[in-house]
């Protein structure tokens, strides 16, 4: 059965009258109405059309799904600045444990002892990664992070009695929520050009950076995949001007255990523990994002806070600079177990054999296909390469876009296309660590062919995807005319 | 291996020469001497994968869990059922290391659950567009409040003193850094007062926010409040209880214009406070207003029927600091357990577990009552969660009902200063008659 070929039925087309997928437990209470139980102008007028099915019918149905999907247990998935490594399993069973998945938050603290022990832990560790002093685990996702870290930067200036600080400064290569979560924040963005070399133009910078400024937002290496090695005069300009350093923690996988943002310069950090740490990614989330701070910052982290005094953890409320709750509860706990389970399985020495072969296979790629695609700047990079096919579109018309959907026939997942903005037809490439030679070997030698292909046959390229379940899907259309819900 | 790295140092060094390099340390060449970790992380040592699990059932073991506790606590997070297929379908290795589904010809699969999501949701909330999650109940209602500022032009918004306190919190932290004013309404007999609302609400609100069930469990007047929004040009901003919905009418019949909520009842296991999942629908006029990802049907090159992301200029990656929200990464596979367990219980599934958390929620209620330690709080109608007085000491209630395996109430005095001696309970269609016979004896023994 060739499910590539079926058409992709939803639940509802599945569901057959009075079909019922699990069994609830008899009632053994009085079986009152819902009339008689709450007030008949409160009670729903039509049943909500919900699906009618069988568990066999649910399970084939999402299983039949499932196969549809790509994951990097099924293959290559190198998404720069994503950090497709390899989830785990060993943490998967850890977070599955009973004693920590089924744990109500609200229980009373003596209860729960041994949550907010890993909380703690995990928290030294990540401090000790990052050079911080503090980490609040409460965003849930990278994007959350920032926000939380700039919210607290802004905090801290008004704490100053400093209100003109109204902008905060991020390159031209940032990541879509860089900006997003400064307006997020209450702040105006100013844009920062790179240099030729990829690095942020000191110039530019130093020109921007004055009284108005409350930060900058850097990642390090940056969203080209190469590190600015002028970091330390980068912190200088915008401290002396009075802000503060941002890290956006998203591509750290390149330089774990050999330096830290903290000893770089930055004040703010945020994590990504569903790239960095191994945590899954799960189809769009859930991820965790936590946030860092030096020190000097502590005041203005979210409450509430986990202690820890002679092996007794307690939740505290924020200290009195607190920026409050952007979360409810404490975090994705779930993702910080995995996270933890991850550190201690690989330990320091683990982490320097992490960002030492994130880095090698990413050369490695970048060597081997630089002849092919033009590289977006002739110098090492870190742990993802950027490429472009502006080359093959003046060429041959073949894009960026039309390589993607190729590399799909030869099994691989795509990598990130169309950003970072400043690179046309940008193809960046992130393999890391988990990768063997021989799955980079054939990565290598499917984007030479698609190379080769998009000068002598490029309708092979343009036309591709051949192979999978549908092709060149009429996105246009979608966003004309929405259909975002299924009807009968 | 430390770091599941597959290749071993000597197919390193070989790559090392393929790219012309001769040490390890060439490779970080770009970064400055002065930065360079000059010793090893101070870090715990490496662990095998049985000692790994060893020290992590050690930790496990130091929690009390609602294996072994009945557990009566709700207050945002409630003990309900996870079907075993929902946890056997997320452990498919093409959902859960799966990523965002931008390439949807090898993504099918998480684009059709989400539009499954999306169309449920919609379905319970009585809404026309709903997105693909949120990350928690409480954020969905603060990116709401910033959704109904922008529609509306406004910088005001009135939230019910009864909405959880926790949610309070985040949707205040928000509006400080957006500028948005926030009031909050006072309530009488649980349930928010309309007078006070009628009065408050005028023609500087963006939007009046309501919890219905709310903190204390009441059912609130949402289409009383509708009116109050409606009439100043104000949007109704609702954040439910997905399970309530199968038997309370929706916000969307009621008035509102955006529903939220949080929806870890809906095959999300408890575990200590995340990873949850927040819902987010709208009426048609605000679709293209919603934060986060959307995914719409569409047919492909040869008239095949297919899902992609759709709306993506709402989105940060195109409209950066124009985007309506900075929102990326979501809850998708909270989303798909949401999906599965909807589909398992279905139509009548649905109805009839949410029957049962209200019939046993009123059974505890009144043999509580009958001990005559306990009073009602209020006497607005609840759906199974609920707050009474109790003329005892809460703190020495606590400690005796845990002694019976018994997670009692929330303490809500810790919330609401003025309410002393207020718990707040919550039954599920998991509590049984046993549990609750034994929760009203451990509170007799303390008479």
């Amino acid at each position: 059965m060739n499910e590539k070929s079926n058409p992709i039925k939803t639940i509802f087309e599945l569901s057959s009258p009075g079909r019922t997928g699990f069994s609830l437990p008899k009632c053994d209470v009085p079986e009152l109405s819902a009339q008689q139980m709450i007030p008949e102008k409160y009670l729903r007028q039509k049943a909500p059309a919900l699906p009618e099915v069988s568990e066999i019918d649910a399970v084939r149905h999402y299983t039949n799904l499932s196969r549809l999907n790509h994951g990097v247990d099924g293959g290559f998935y190198p998404l720069g600045s994503c950090t497709m490594k390899y989830n785990p399993k060993v943490n998967e069973d850890a977070a599955a444990m009973p004693g920590f998945q089924n744990v109500h938050p609200l229980e009373p603290e003596a209860l729960t002892q041994g949550c907010l022990e890993l909380m703690v832990q995990t928290e030294k560790m990540l401090c000790e990664i990052t050079g911080m002093a503090r980490l609040t685990f409460q965003p849930a996702a990278g994007a959350h992070g920032e926000l939380t870290g700039l919210m607290i930067i802004k905090a801290y200036h008004e704490r100053r009695g400093d209100t003109k600080r109204t902008k905060i400064l991020v390159p031209d290569s940032a990541h879509g929520t860089n900006p997003a979560s400064a307006a997020s924040a209450g702040f105006e963005t100013v844009e920062i050009r790179s240099d030729k070399n990829g690095n942020i133009d000191l110039d530019d910078l130093a020109a921007h950076a004055n009284e108005e400024t409350a930060g900058l937002m850097l990642t390090n290496p940056n969203t080209l995949g190469l590190f600015d090695g002028n970091i330390l005069k980068i912190a200088e300009i915008i401290h002396n001007a009075g802000g503060l350093l941002y890290y956006d923690g998203a591509n750290l996988n390149a330089v774990i255990g050999v330096c830290r943002p903290g000893d770089m310069g930055f004040d703010v950090v945020h994590l990504n523990l569903h790239k960095t740490f191994s945590a899954p990614h799960g189809g769009g989330g859930p991820g965790s994002g936590p946030v860092g701070v030096k020190k000097e910052l502590e005041n203005f982290l979210p409450g509430p806070i986990v202690t820890s005094n002679n092996g007794r953890y307690k939740l505290e409320p924020g200290y009195d600079g607190s920026i409050g709750r952007v979360k409810a509860f404490y975090g994705n706990f779930g993702v910080i177990v995995r996270a933890c389970a991850y550190l201690w399985s690989i330990g320091a020495e683990g982490l320097e054999e992490v960002s030492r072969t994130a880095v090698l296979n990413a050369n490695y790629i970048r060597v081997k296909l630089q002849n092919a695609y033009s590289v977006a700047y002739d110098r090492p990079c870190m742990h993802e390469a950027v490429f472009s096919a502006s080359a093959q579109k003046a060429g041959t018309g073949v894009t960026a876009n039309d390589v993607a959907k190729r590399l799909i026939d030869f099994g691989f997942h795509p990598p990130t296309v169309y950003f970072p903005l400043i690179v046309k037809e940008a193809m960046m490439i992130e393999p890391t660590e988990t990768e063997s030679v021989e799955t980079l070997d054939a990565f290598i030698d499917a984007m030479l062919q698609i190379a080769k292909e998009a000068e002598e046959c490029p309708q092979t390229v343009k036309e591709a995807p051949h192979n999978a379940v549908a092709s060149h899907f009429d996105e246009v259309g979608a966003a004309r005319h929405p259909i975002v819900k299924w009807e009968p | 291996m430390p770091g599941y790295i597959p290749n071993t140092e000597a197919q390193q060094l070989k790559m090392l020469r393929d790219i012309g390099m001769s040490h390890f340390e060439q490779l970080f060449a770009d970064i400055p001497e002065s930065v360079r970790l000059k010793k090893r992380l101070n870090l715990p040592q490496a662990l095998s994968e049985p000692e790994l699990l060893a020290k992590m059932r050690a930790l496990a073991a130091k929690n009390a869990t609602v294996d072994d506790y009945a557990c009566f606590l709700g207050a945002g997070a409630y003990d309900h059922i996870v079907p075993s297929a929902v946890r056997s379908l997320l452990s498919r290795q093409e959902f859960y290391t799966a990523y965002t589904p931008y390439q949807p010809e090898i993504s099918q699969g998480t684009l059709t659950a989400i539009f499954e999501f999306q169309t449920m949701i919609c379905e319970l909330t009585g809404m026309d567009a709903a997105n693909a999650s949120m990350y928690d109940g409480a954020t969905a209602i603060a990116e709401a409040a910033k959704i109904a500022c922008a529609a509306t032009g406004r910088a005001k918004i009135v939230v019910a003193g009864t909405v959880n306190p926790q949610d309070r919190a985040v949707v205040a932290t928000y509006a400080r850094f957006k500028k948005i004013a926030v009031e909050y309404v006072g309530f009488e007999n649980g349930t928010v007062s309309m007078e006070l609302l009628d009065k408050m609400a005028d023609v500087n609100t963006a939007a009046v926010i309501l919890q219905s069930p709310n903190f204390f469990g009441a059912v609130e007047d949402i289409a009383a409040a509708a009116r109050i929004a409606h009439k100043n040009g104000a949007k109704l901003i609702v954040s439910c209880n997905p399970v309530s919905l199968a038997l309370l009418e929706s916000p969307g019949a009621l008035g509102a214009d955006i529903a939220v909520g949080e929806g870890q009842s809906l095959g999300s296991p408890l575990s200590f406070g995340g990873p949850y999942i927040g819902f987010f629908a709208v009426k048609k006029e605000l679709m293209r207003r919603m934060p986060g990802r959307i995914v719409g049907k569409t047919t492909d090159k040869n008239g095949k029927t297919g899902y992609v992301l759709t709306l993506q200029a709402r989105e940060q990656h195109i409209r950066r600091e124009k985007a309506s929200s900075n929102i990326c990464s979501n809850e998708a596979l909270n989303a798909l357990a949401a999906t599965i367990t909807l589909s398992l219980l279905g139509k009548s599934g649905l109805r009839e577990m949410a029957l049962l958390c209200a019939r046993k929620a009123r059974y505890l209620h009144d043999k509580l009552i009958e001990t005559g330690l306990f009073k009602p709080a209020f006497s607005a109608p609840f759906f199974n969660e609920f707050t009474l007085v109790y003329s005892g000491d809460a703190a020495a209630l606590g400690e005796n009902l845990q002694k019976h395996r018994i997670l009692g109430g929330l303490d809500a005095s810790a919330f609401y200063p003025e309410l002393s001696g207020a718990v707040i309970i919550a039954v599920t269609e998991k509590r049984t008659r046993a549990e609750m016979d034994r929760f009203v004896e451990g509170a007799v023994e303390l008479r």
